[in-house]
């Protein structure tokens, strides 16, 4: 229905479909995806089981990945990995588009000293590195799934305020807004209803591109220890475990490295391939 | 003010100034003007005159900061705009005063379909639902001249003119009780032009709306107006009904708008007439009258101190010392 309707949203997958790397990207997520739902039917183990007899075995037939150090399947862990890293991923962005979104569009929309002061706090939140930031919350409220997901996702909201502020404040000065203002629309009416929706293209870029980074972030904190607990699988997690035994079972942390390296790469072709399709200029 | 009920919109001392960093702009300076209910008045004066400023104050929507209404009332209906809450305005808007912008390209929203930005409109100020909504605009877009099969087309994939009905359609949809149309025509192609004039003439008939024509050209009053008011820098110089003004301009600025149109007859190698110099800086109005530094009447008292408004036969007001009697001959 969505895709009948808007006329720009066709006219931007239509764009995206001549880009052979975001295409390719766009494969590789939605496999990812796949697999994550339905890792219960896919995966040859579950991620928890354990072959003691069979340890830290090379990739064979049987483990298509090898096993780690308590006999368990690789490749079963990577799978059931790609629900955390997803979920994580979505999740976390889904926040700070929520938060950073509205603390952004507030800000540009009533400007003066509302702005000012959401704007400053959001400098004083960016001089702190994001991965920094991220670990004091994941430390302060303790390791696990949901916790890690706030984490990752506080830490990116200044990122979103600030853009969206950007698009808020070039979109209102607009003779549109000034025409619905005419009309008798609220503010709010206004803000969501006239202004959001024409702040949407930089925004999408940005989330897709988030993605990719929150997954990184998810993956550096459970590498620390602050992020999935064991034993369910997270690809950061896993390479953490995997570093003891770098000399002997090097594929140990080359499998989660490459998801890691795959996933990133593919979200990113996305993102660019979106950026260039959502670009007004470029209408071929 | 007996006669206080029949006035649909009286504006009494209006003055809007703008704080700016090269100083305080006086965009519209102690300005009075009445409309009737039903009849047409042409706002006519040159860009920065203060006419759409004035447009935008009779709607309470000068940004503020950096603009204010520093004095003045304006009347709408027997309710004064500068005294009603936010509630009450957003009330107003649309409803009863509904605003035609000046460029089609950009007042409408690109993302949604015009036949949602005409439901906007109605969905917003009445009690109508659903589909009764859906009717209500497709009405309107018959009305304005658009086929219903166009409804669910973006602004992009109409032409000027045809953006400038859909802006018409959703001014009216609400059958306003003032329509202002800020410049309408301006952006349009002269063939356009009009067409779309024609149009809303038709349509302010049809829906017995009153309508504050904001325009710097003074053909387009002549044809759409019942009276005319003239504007140049924040002040009103000139004011009277159409068969007045346009036989017998007095005020200098409102000749020398005059002796600036084009003439068919006159041969081609003749210069178009100019009025000579420019507006005065907004941020630093003469002492005198806002004219005086260009009139080629101007005396001393004119440097002094401006002569204000006053009657000079029944109906026409202007603001001048001296008024000439017009040499081009009738324009009526």
């Amino acid at each position: 229905m969505l895709l009948k309707k808007n006329s720009m949203l066709r006219l931007t997958l239509v764009r995206l479909r001549r880009n052979h790397l975001a295409m390719i990207g766009l494969a590789v997520v939605l496999t990812l995806i796949f697999v994550a739902v339905f890792a219960d039917y896919i995966a040859p183990f579950k991620y928890s089981r354990q072959h003691l007899r069979e340890t830290l075995q090379a990739p064979n037939a049987k483990y298509l990945l090898g096993t780690d150090e308590f006999g368990r399947d690789v490749l079963s862990r990577l799978i059931y990995g790609a629900r955390v890293s997803l979920q994580v991923g979505l999740v976390a962005v889904s926040i700070s588009l929520f938060v950073g979104g509205s603390l952004g569009a507030v800000a540009g929309f009533y400007g003066g000293k509302l702005d000012n002061l959401i704007m400053r706090l959001m400098d004083v939140q960016l001089a702190v590195p994001s991965t920094l930031l991220a670990i004091a919350i994941a430390a302060a409220l303790g390791p696990g799934l949901f916790n890690l997901m706030i984490a990752v996702g506080i830490s990116s909201v200044p990122r979103f305020a600030r853009l969206l502020r950007a698009s808020v404040l070039s979109v209102k000065e607009m003779e549109f807004v000034e025409a619905a203002r005419a009309m008798g629309a609220s503010d709010f009416r206004i803000i969501v209803l006239h202004i959001l929706p024409n702040c949407c293209a930089p925004l999408i870029v940005q989330a897709t591109l988030s993605v990719a980074n929150a997954i990184l972030s998810s993956a550096s904190l459970s590498f620390i220890g602050l992020g999935i607990q064991p034993p369910y699988p997270e690809w950061g997690g896993m390479l953490s475990s995997a570093r003891d035994y770098l000399r002997s079972s090097p594929y140990l942390s080359m499998f989660p490295g490459i998801a890691i390296v795959v996933t990133i790469i593919a979200l990113n072709f996305i993102g660019d391939g979106l950026r260039d399709a959502l670009d007004p200029k470029q209408k071929r | 003010m007996a006669d206080f009920q029949k006035k649909l919109l009286d504006i009494r001392d209006l003055t809007v100034q703008f704080d700016t960093d090269s100083g305080v702009v006086h965009a519209v300076n102690h300005l009075n003007m009445q409309l009737e209910e039903g009849k047409a008045l042409g706002f006519v004066g040159e860009t920065g005159a203060g006419k759409t400023t004035t447009a935008l104050a009779i709607l309470q929507l000068i940004q503020s900061p950096p603009g204010e209404i520093t004095s003045g009332e304006i009347w709408f209906k027997g309710q004064n705009v500068r005294e009603m809450t936010e509630a009450e305005l957003r009330n107003m808007r649309g409803r009863e005063i509904a605003m035609i912008f000046q460029d089609p390209m950009t007042s409408l929203n690109p993302i949604m379909t015009v036949e949602e930005q005409i439901m906007e409109m109605i969905s917003l100020h009445s009690d109508l639902k659903g589909s009764e909504v859906r009717e209500r605009a497709l009405e309107m877009m018959r009305l304005v001249g658009i086929r219903p099969e166009r409804a669910k087309d973006y602004p992009h994939q109409f032409s000027g003119g045809m953006r400038q009905r859909v802006g018409i359609a959703i001014a009216l949809a609400c059958k306003p009780s003032l329509l202002i149309a800020d410049e309408p025509t301006t952006a349009l192609d002269v063939t356009i032009q009009a067409q779309v004039l024609e149009l809303i003439k038709d349509l302010q008939k049809q829906v017995k709306t009153s309508m504050l024509l904001i325009t710097h050209d003074l053909g387009i009053v002549a044809e759409t107006c019942d009276s005319v008011a003239i504007m140049y820098a924040g002040h009103l110089v000139e004011y009277a009904d159409i068969q007045h003004l346009y036989g017998n301009p007095l005020h200098p600025y409102t000749q020398g708008l005059f002796n600036a149109v084009p003439d068919l007859e006159s041969p081609i190698t003749e210069k178009l007439a100019v009025i000579q110099g420019l507006p005065p800086d907004p941020t630093n109005l003469p002492r005198g009258c806002s004219f005086s530094p260009r009139c080629p009447y101007a005396q001393a008292e004119c440097l002094e101190k401006p002569c204000g408004m006053r009657e000079i036969e029944p109906g026409h007001f202007i603001d001048c010392y001296f008024p000439h009697q017009y040499e081009g001959g009738s324009r009526a």
